[in-house]
């Protein structure tokens, strides 16, 4: 009897859609697939489903009203959303901005950084079946959320920053709190890596898929853990440092794979070198000002500006070209989930929906940070 | 021949006066009472998150302000299984007829709550934006609305045990539809 | 490579450029729209500038002109420069694609074609990105006016 079955079906692509409203796409993106059985051919996405017009917002708001609404763009790295536009304005003023000030926002920067982390990686795992996670990361999650209510007012969209400073001085108990959230998250990291990073099914699910050269993140202009699993040494804290970063010391973590499971690893790593960072600043905050003085309405001197800073996602850029008004003319924000998500039809091509599904939870995308 | 019924209310009586109506209608109420109950305290919501407050809204679900004690106990991914959609987050132009879509496809007894001042009437964005639908009660009726940008946890806990308190005063004989005449305009 | 040297050595491919640091942190080319491709071509091949990495793309309008504006930067020597090019055409705005040289510039110029109308020669896939296709008009020009969605205030 002959055993062996002969393919004598032919096969056709369709198009199948992974619409707007989907548990595994992280907000708002529909992908257009085309596909052929399980095999990937094409991958388009359709943006614009969560387009709020913000940099056309922008351009009727005073400064201090724009704080506000870069908060809402990429909301798990709000406050560092929001330092990137103080830091704009205070570098086109030419302002002195006093020490005590640059050491907080670095420390919640980090604490932001943190927090974010976590959310993606409970995320991560229950994109991939393993749904324990989910708990876990918001668990931990929950402690920063205390932190940043007891000292900012809110929970996730900050506005802790103005141009000049801050709003106003830390809470007493903010130095205690941090400490404990250090010694606390210190031993639950290793769980984190019990669970998840060593797990053979995870693993096998990981790697080898989504490869992206080094070549081809800086064409497309990759940035953050998805530029440095490649191998491309793209962080702005190091090259272009702001706030109080060029004072402490910390590594790059660089790997060279580029595939899934590296930069799954990278962040991971990153959260140890964001406790480290924390713990050399914490328990020598300088004394002084929160707040340099500057008039009630910011008009910002002729010419353009730019400034870039390290966010949970990769490399914002403000762009503000300025008329001497107290309006931007124009307000560009270089959003690192736009450049990260144009190389998903490079990668996820060839590969099966499953692979998608997970390099998609790697690539960490916020979709209010893509459409804006 | 038959009963009659009607009795003659003098016109200084104090006190307001309650038709009895035939027997049946004890069935009815202690039917409704049961259904209610089974409706409200077991409502699946729908995974419908755009933006910021799509996080509050997965607090909501994690461990430490759980809502799944209160019955909620399950996200469904698919709008034919949900009964409950919690608009967390700005809808746009180019959204709205999607969530009018979800909408239609799910079967009744259907329940809405918007989450957030976004939801509500467009929020932050509502000045000087061509793109954002001020109000997602402008594309599906509304049950209960959680003002906060983003409301804290705790406060769409409550507007959830609104949505159940509310659902336990209707009733089997008078049913309504909140779709009926929505789109000819309230 | 300083700013003087950057614009020793690019004024020595093209003569018609124009150079101005003032009114901004980088060093400002501005180009005409029939040598932008050449340049930017040669500015990413040329080992001594090597602008490998382009971060921003943007649409700008400048009241009578349309432009882009090109933010760039090499990822060996670590020096930044911006590009700008500019046309008086507003009906029918065209400059050449850089998609070949940089592929993220795909994505960027469908944001810019969408938002202020500049088409741009030899793009693979050239519509409307966050808007619907049936939109009409650019919205972050500055003559624009929707009575119907927009409260100003």
């Amino acid at each position: 009897m002959d055993t062996t079955i002969t393919n004598n079906f032919k096969t056709e692509e369709y198009q199948i859609n992974m619409g707007p409203q989907h548990p595994a796409t992280h907000g708002v993106l529909r992908l257009l697939l085309t596909i052929d059985g399980e095999i990937i051919k094409r991958v388009e996405p359709d943006l614009g489903y969560i387009h709020r017009s913000i940099e056309k917002m922008c351009e009727r708001d005073s400064y201090q009203q724009i704080v506000h609404l870069t908060d809402r763009m990429d909301y798990l790295s709000s406050h560092i959303n929001n330092e990137a536009v103080c830091l704009t304005v205070e570098n086109a003023l030419q302002l002195e901005i006093p020490e005590r000030v640059k050491v907080i926002r670095t420390i919640i920067a980090e604490l932001t950084r943190i927090a974010s982390h976590t959310l993606w990686w409970g995320v991560m795992g229950m994109d991939v079946g393993a749904l324990t996670t989910y708990f876990y990361g918001f668990r931990d999650r929950e402690m920063i959320n205390d932190i940043f209510e007891e000292t900012c007012g809110a929970r996730l969209t900050m506005n802790y920053n103005i141009p000049g400073g801050l709003m106003f001085d830390i809470h007493p108990n903010f130095v205690k709190r941090t400490k404990e959230f250090i010694a606390h998250f210190k031993t639950k990291l290793p769980e984190y890596d019990l669970l998840l990073s060593n797990n053979v099914i995870f693993r096998k699910r990981m790697e080898g898929i989504g490869i992206l050269t080094k070549e081809d993140a800086i064409s497309f202009g990759a940035s953050g853990p998805v530029g440095r699993a490649s191998g491309y040494s793209c962080d702005v804290r190091k090259h272009h440092s702001y706030s109080a970063y060029d004072k402490v010391k910390f590594n790059e973590v660089l790997k060279t794979e580029g595939d899934t499971y590296a930069r799954y690893q990278v962040r991971v790593l990153e959260m140890w070198e964001s406790l480290s960072i924390i713990e050399q600043l914490i328990d020598n905050i300088p004394e002084g000002d929160f707040f340099a003085k500057t008039n009630a309405v910011i008009k910002l001197p002729e010419g353009e500006f730019y400034q870039k800073v390290e966010t949970a996602r990769g490399e914002l850029g403000v762009y503000i070209v300025s008329t001497g008004t107290k309006n931007p003319y124009r307000m560009k924000f270089r959003s690192p989930g736009f450049s990260n998500l144009s190389l998903l039809n490079h990668i996820a091509v060839g590969g099966k929906i499953g692979d998608l599904v997970a390099t998609m939870a790697t690539l960490d995308l916020v979709i209010p940070d893509i459409d804006r | 021949m038959g009963v009659n019924n009607t009795s003659e209310i003098p016109a200084d009586f104090p006190g307001k006066v309650i038709p009895g109506g035939n027997g049946a209608n004890i069935l009815v109420t202690s039917l409704d009472d049961i259904i209610n109950w089974g409706r409200a305290n077991s409502l699946w919501s729908l995974y419908f998150g755009t933006s910021c407050c799509a996080i509050e809204m997965m607090q909501t679900g994690a461990a430490r302000h759980d809502y799944s004690r209160f019955g909620f106990e399950v996200a469904r991914p698919s709008p034919r299984q949900a009964d409950l959609i919690i608009i967390a987050g700005t809808i746009v132009n180019k959204m709205a007829p999607v969530l009018r879509r979800l909408y239609d496809q799910m079967a009744e007894p259907k329940y809405v709550i918007a989450m957030g001042a976004c939801a509500i009437s467009g929020g932050p964005f509502f000045y000087n934006s061509y793109s954002v639908v001020k109000g997602a009660d402008h594309v599906i009726p509304v049950d209960v609305y959680v003002p906060g940008c983003p409301p804290r946890p705790e406060a769409l806990l409550e507007g959830m045990l609104m949505l159940q308190a509310k659902i336990k005063t209707e009733s089997m004989k008078n049913k309504v539809f909140p779709i009926d005449g929505f789109d000819e305009g309230l | 490579m300083t700013n003087e040297a950057l614009q020793n050595l690019i004024s020595s491919w093209i003569p018609e450029l124009e150079f101005t640091e003032e009114k901004s942190q980088f060093l400002n080319i501005t180009v005409q729209p029939e040598q932008l491709h050449q340049l930017m071509t040669q500015l990413k091949s040329n080992p001594d500038t090597n602008f490998d990495y382009l971060y921003c793309l943007s649409g700008v309008d400048w009241g009578k002109e349309l432009g882009v504006v090109y933010h760039l930067e090499s990822t060996t020597h670590r020096h930044q420069i911006v590009v700008k090019v500019k046309t008086e055409d507003r009906e029918n705005p065209t400059f050449d694609t850089v998609c070949n040289i940089w592929y993220t510039a795909e994505f960027h110029e469908r944001e810019v074609f969408d938002f202020f109308g500049i088409q741009f020669n030899n793009h693979p896939n050239l519509k409307r990105l966050f808007l619907t296709e049936e939109w009409d008009g650019f919205p972050l020009r500055k003559d624009y006016v929707d009575e119907i969605n927009m409260v100003i205030k």
